[in-house]
């Protein structure tokens, strides 16, 4: 079994596909910038970005399931932001009892407390597309244009390229637990021993796991090393970006300069 | 299958304010070039090699996990595992690399959040490990017993103490109130902390049986080691302290900031850098927000149109018999 399918990247020819990674890279960022500068309950601006975004996905041909699918990883984190609604503000909201004391909601809290759920799940999906509309390559392409180290890029580049290895080999191993220790089908039997017992084995994998990446890193450099590498990560030059590129960009951040501003005026 | 992160440590973009997000990358951004620096000079070519694969090898060894109750399940952050195994200055850059691409690709926290979540997992997490780690071996002396306990010490300090900043983090942005979201996020990690002790101490005492050599056994600690153990001791002290002083008091966090001065730096919200702020040219703020309004939103609409347009133009041209 082969773990390609953990790659969120989704080969189709729509115009965000299109997209020149570096333009989609920025604008994805200064989108996530954008809302995260919002003030809280402009909710106008948050509708248009909203209505942004969805037209986004759709010109992508990901289609709004797919990503909508996907932003709900990061809700279990909602419950860092819920205590905002109780604890911030003046103006009681409603309260209900809760045994011997009372649980007052407060009209600012829960402004907050939506409005940071909203920029959660509006910058996730910016993130999803951009990851799932570019191949990794172009990533790395944008990171370099954007000045991030290229000691850094070519690191990335490399663990982007062993990390299906290791995950097969991950799974592997796991596989090898799950055969030898007699998992069972049977519902309410215990696989394995105790839990102290299980957490032993699994960080034997994990170190396991580590030691063989190692080996691995020493064979991969003197391979590196016999085709004549030297130490210097060697990526190839940058493409010059394309006139409707540079539209495509201007075009992008002007609009999101233009609804930030909104927000401003209107709640600032 | 879809790979599934578990690890509430990871902050989703939107949860930080501007802020908060932006001088934490800062913080994160000297670090990591600092860390690069090092590592470039004590390994030379095989840095990118090197710590390429091992940034994979934690990767997909956060991925095997053992099952603990009731569906949940123990597995490894891995930042005590690299710092005993590579150092501090190489474990800093192999978690960079792991949280940045779990962040890009797997939007395992966000974008803007990716410097704080760099602090808090690669900055935290090393040089408090790397402090309880080397504390505790000097400690034992020569004898295998420091490598174990400190081994454990250093996964389960590591997770708490930075789970304890992600929680001040989000303490600072107003997102979460300090007295909820201080013993919260340390309760839960006091808990998740033990499955990193279990797991790391597992990896331990397979590497300390099949490769000795690894733990580098009476060799001088590396140039610069003092610093990250200081850092280590002063951001475990700090967060021990300022993580019970915030939830405490009735206004968290905002009066410790209060009592630090530096409230005023972090009160005003970036926007108020621009008072009476309106277009050129046109001097009432009313009219220049109903403008951008409407503006904007001709703007999206567009887009949202053009989206359609090209849908309808696809699907006709898929099916050219059927209309």
């Amino acid at each position: 079994m082969h773990i390609h399918f953990i790659d969120p990247y989704r080969p189709l020819t729509s115009p965000i596909h299109l997209l020149d990674g570096r333009v989609k890279f920025v604008l994805a960022v200064s989108f996530i910038l954008t809302a995260s500068l919002t003030p809280a309950a402009a909710w106008p601006v948050y509708i248009l970005l909203t209505a942004l975004m969805l037209s986004v996905e759709i010109l992508s041909g990901l289609g709004i399931g797919y990503v909508l699918k996907r932003s709900l990883l990061a809700l279990p984190f909602a419950l860092a932001a819920f205590p905002v609604i109780f604890t911030s503000g003046e103006t009681a909201f409603f309260s209900f009892p809760i045994g011997s004391w009372t649980l007052t909601a407060h009209a600012e809290g829960l402004e907050r407390f939506v409005s940071v759920m909203l920029k959660s799940w509006l910058s996730v999906q910016a993130a999803i597309v951009l990851a799932s509309s570019t191949p990794f390559p172009e990533l790395l392409q944008a990171m370099r244009a954007v000045g991030i180290p290229r000691l850094l890029v070519g690191m990335f580049g490399l663990m982007w390229r062993y990390l299906f290895v290791l995950v097969d080999e991950a799974l592997r191993l796991m596989r090898a637990r799950t055969a030898r220790s007699g998992e069972s089908a049977q519902a309410g039997t215990k696989a394995g021993g105790s839990i102290l017992w299980q957490a032993h084995l699994t960080g034997g994998m994990a170190g396991n796991l580590f030691l063989r990446a190692f080996e691995r890193s020493d064979r991969i450099y003197i391979a590196m090393l016999s085709r004549g590498y030297d130490g210097e990560a060697r990526l190839l030059p940058l493409p010059p970006m394309k006139g409707a590129s540079w539209g495509a960009l201007v075009a992008g951040l002007a609009l999101l300069g233009l609804l930030l501003s909104f927000g401003i005026l209107l709640r600032g | 299958m879809m790979y599934s992160p578990v690890q509430p440590m990871h902050i989703p973009d939107g949860f930080l304010s501007t802020l908060v997000s932006v001088v934490f990358w800062g913080i994160s951004v000297v670090a990591v070039a600092y860390a690069l620096r090092r590592v470039g000079k004590d390994l030379g070519e095989r840095q990118v090699p090197l710590m390429g694969v091992l940034a994979a090898a934690i990767f997909a060894g956060q991925m095997l996990n053992f099952s603990v109750t009731g569906g949940t399940s123990g597995h490894m952050l891995g930042a005590a595992l690299a710092t005993i195994l590579l150092g501090p200055w190489a474990a800093v850059v192999v978690m960079t690399s792991v949280v940045s691409i779990q962040a890009l690709i797997f939007q395992d926290g966000g974008l803007l959040a990716l410097g704080a979540n760099l602090f808090n997992m690669s900055v935290v997490g090393v040089t408090v490990s790397y402090f309880t780690y080397t504390s505790l071996r000097k400690l034992a002396g020569g004898k295998s017993w420091g490598v174990f306990a400190g081994g454990a010490a250093a996964a389960w300090f590591s997770i708490v103490v930075a789970s304890l900043a992600c929680a001040l983090e989000l303490a600072l942005s107003g997102t979460s109130p300090a007295n909820i979201a201080v013993p919260a996020m340390g309760g839960v990690h006091m808990l998740i902390g033990l499955g990193e002790v279990l797991i790391t101490l597992g990896a331990l005492a397979f590497l300390y049986a099949a490769r000795r050599d690894l733990f580098h056994t009476g060799e001088p600690a590396p140039k610069g080691a003092l610093v990250v153990w200081i850092f280590g001791l002063g951001s475990a002290l700090a967060l021990a302290v300022l993580s019970p002083l915030a939830s405490a008091h009735p206004d968290g966090l905002e009066w410790v900031a209060g009592q630090a001065g530096f409230l005023a730096a972090v009160r005003p919200p970036l926007y108020n850098l621009f008072p009476n702020y309106t277009f050129p040219g046109i001097s009432n703020t009313a009219l220049a927000t109903i403008l951008a309004g409407l503006l904007g939103t001709v703007l999206v609409f567009g887009v949202a149109l053009g989206a359609a347009y090209w849908r309808r133009k696809k699907r006709r041209g898929e099916t050219p018999g059927r209309s």
